[in-house]
């Protein structure tokens, strides 16, 4: 009983520690006083930080990138919960098929959705466009709101909605009023996700967006073929602080979520 | 006569193919203004699918139902404007207890002061004021149902649907609450339609019952005339507890027939819809409606059933007896009966017994 344990705790560490030993390893390197990427770091300093924020090649990548996340998450949050709901509440023929075409941005491969979506755009005047991103983003992060919105609404009694028409409400009001505030941790959970999902999105950045478009990830991409700075490494810590922000937020959601229908 | 509140016509409901049968089968029904109209029945006979239909959730396949003279059997459950109570309450968990009774209320845009002292008159109603800021989850059972009650009545609206609302609640409070709804309905004039599968609680609330079975309501009446003079088998056995005595119709004699009963002795029954002599047809006879006396079989009157006692239950204020019919070895049936307590000398237990009743108590019906 005893050495199972053990054995199980120093797997589960073990894999943990696969999982972010690269980043553990290369981001003190942000703070290196030195210009090269290698150990040991000649002293420590805030050069590269400096550097990103006074930079007109790294900050405009981390405004198009919030506000292109921002933009994506939103979309996906909107029509991501009506999608859910929809599935929900009819049973229609041909609910799995909505179902699975709501889902597959998740496992069709980034580049064929590249392509697609290049194929696509083109003729609508959509790439190289802001709203082509946001609009491509917004399709990748949306199965992640139906996958959590339809988990909160696995704990919302639908009698609800007919107390609520009874009330006088109409389907929309009933829906605003009634359904809606109680699966909201999930919505949140989900738009949080979608935002994840396009703050680190590089492939169809990489093929949709114009100059005026360049992300976070897209320049960190061609920051690493050209002039090796160490600011990148300083790019690389300001995502993971994003990426831990947002698990922290998706963490409390799911608690406030869980006490509130308990 | 003035135009009933609601009407059923000719409504039919089939939730599937109408080959695969009808939940409502044949629906002609005039709720009154004002009454507290039961719809009692056992499980699947159609209660709530009735009562789905007027609030709006069910389409019927046919027929029409009128509210105030107006069909609206097209109309959207939120245009109807009929206040409804589920079985499950149904409340926001999410908004307070003055919120989920002010719901209808914002909805039809009344301003925030006015609904806040109608919030408050509803609460005073159902005798929870000052729990205006609670959430429903730190409600009790009870409470919860009567803010559900409070809800649906808020907004005054012609009629009230409430199905099995108290199906989720211990005895005693179910009874508390039945005197409760009384009570609500009669000072505030409200109509109401109650679904219930508890005839207790029918015969204690109602202002008349409906009793479905099958999709058809068999018969609709008070509640005293459905106890005492049941339309037909069907209701006679259903509502409250009865005796059923097998036979075969031997004549008509003024306004009762003879009965040859299957364990032996003839006997009068006022007939309700039994056929011509030579049918087969059952005797029914309330519990409380035979006398019992130690009488040894060969002083047994005109008319009397032999018997012997089983059992005898006391419950406090009555005694529950259970006979079996025939006097010798051979068991034709049981019969219960109930006295009050201190009703004369009972017999033993095993010991012979007479069976006897009023004529007029026993009905016969077709079987
Ligand atoms: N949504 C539905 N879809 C299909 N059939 C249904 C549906 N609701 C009810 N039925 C069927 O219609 C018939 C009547 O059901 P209904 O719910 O009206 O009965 P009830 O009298 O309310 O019974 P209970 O006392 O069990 O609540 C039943 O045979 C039931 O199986
Ligand atoms: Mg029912």
């Amino acid at each position: 009983m005893r050495p199972a344990r053990i054995l199980l705790w120093a797997f589960g560490l073990l894999a943990l520690l696969f999982l972010v030993a690269p980043v553990l390893a290369v981001l003190p390197l942000s703070f290196s006083a030195g210009a090269f990427l290698s150990y040991p770091l000649p002293g420590l300093s805030l050069r590269w930080y400096a550097d990103f924020w006074t930079s007109n090649f790294w900050l405009p990548a981390l405004w198009n990138s919030l506000r292109i996340g921002a933009g994506a998450a939103l979309l996906a949050g909107t029509f991501g919960t009506l999608a859910a709901f929809g599935l929900w509440r009819a049973r229609f023929p041909g609910r799995t098929l909505v179902l699975a075409v709501a889902m597959a941005p998740m496992v069709v491969p980034a580049i064929v959705v590249a392509v697609a979506l290049l194929l696509a755009f083109g003729p609508l005047g959509l790439s190289n466009s802001f709203t082509g991103l946001v609009l491509a983003h917004a399709t990748l992060g949306m199965p992640f709101v139906v996958v959590t919105v339809l988990a909160a609404l696995e704990q919302f009694d639908p009698v609800q909605l007919r107390a609520a028409a009874a009330c006088g409400a109409s389907p929309v009001r009933a829906f605003r009023r009634v359904c809606l505030p109680q699966i909201l941790p999930g919505v949140a959970a989900g738009a949080l996700f979608a935002f994840a999902t396009s703050l680190d999105e590089v492939t169809i950045t990489l093929f949709l967006a114009g100059p005026a478009q360049r992300t976070l990830p897209r320049q960190m991409f061609s920051g690493l073929n050209d002039q090796l700075s160490l600011t990148i490494m300083a790019a690389a810590m300001v995502m993971v602080l994003l990426s831990v922000l947002l698990l922290l937020a998706v963490t409390l959601l799911r608690r406030r979520g869980n006490t509130s229908s308990r | 006569m003035a135009e009933p509140l609601v009407r059923f016509e000719g409504v039919r409901k089939a939730y599937g193919p109408a080959a695969s049968g009808y939940a409502v089968r044949q629906l002609d029904l005039a709720v009154e203004r004002g009454e507290l109209l039961t719809l009692l029945g056992p499980s699947g006979s159609g209660k709530t699918t009735t009562l789905m239909m007027l609030a709006g959730f069910e389409l019927p396949s046919e027929g029409r139902i009128l509210l105030e003279g107006r069909d609206i059997a097209r109309l959207p459950p939120h245009k109807r404007g009929i206040g409804v109570v589920f079985q499950s309450y149904a409340l926001f968990p999410h908004m307070s207890v003055a919120e989920n009774v002010g719901f209808p209320l914002e909805v039809r845009g009344v301003p925030k002061a006015e609904r806040a002292g109608r919030v408050a008159k509803a609460l005073a109603m159902v005798r929870l004021e000052g729990f205006d800021e609670r959430r429903p989850a730190q409600l009790s059972g009870g409470q919860q149902q009567r803010i559900a009650l409070a809800r649906a009545m808020v907004f005054e609206p012609p009629i009230v649907l409430l199905d099995e609302p108290l199906g989720a609640l211990d005895k005693a409070l179910r009874e508390e609450m039945q005197y409760e709804i009384r009570a609500l309905h009669q000072r505030l004039g409200l109509t109401m339609m109650y679904v219930t599968h508890d005839q207790a609680e029918a015969l204690t609330l109602s202002d008349r019952i409906a009793v479905f079975e099958g999709g058809l309501i068999r018969q609709l009446a008070p509640p005293r005339e459905i106890y005492e003079r049941p339309a037909n088998a069907f209701v006679a056995g259903f509502v409250g507890e009865n005796n059923r005595l097998p036979g075969k119709v031997l004549a008509a004699e003024d306004d009762l027939v003879r009965v040859a009963l299957d364990c032996g002795p003839e006997v009068s029954a006022r007939p309700v819809d039994c056929g011509p002599p030579g049918s087969r047809c059952c005797v029914t006879i309330r519990p409380e409606r035979i006398a019992v006396a130690p009488v040894a079989p060969e002083d047994l009157g005109e008319g009397a059933l032999a018997a012997r006692l089983q059992e005898a239950i006391f419950q406090g204020d009555h005694v529950r007896l259970r006979l079996s019919l025939g006097q010798g070895e051979e068991a034709r049936g049981e019969v219960l009966v109930k006295r009050p307590v201190g009703g004369g000398q009972l017999p033993g237990i095993g010991g012979p017994a007479a069976l006897a009743w009023e004529a007029a108590h026993a009905l016969a019906f077709a079987v």
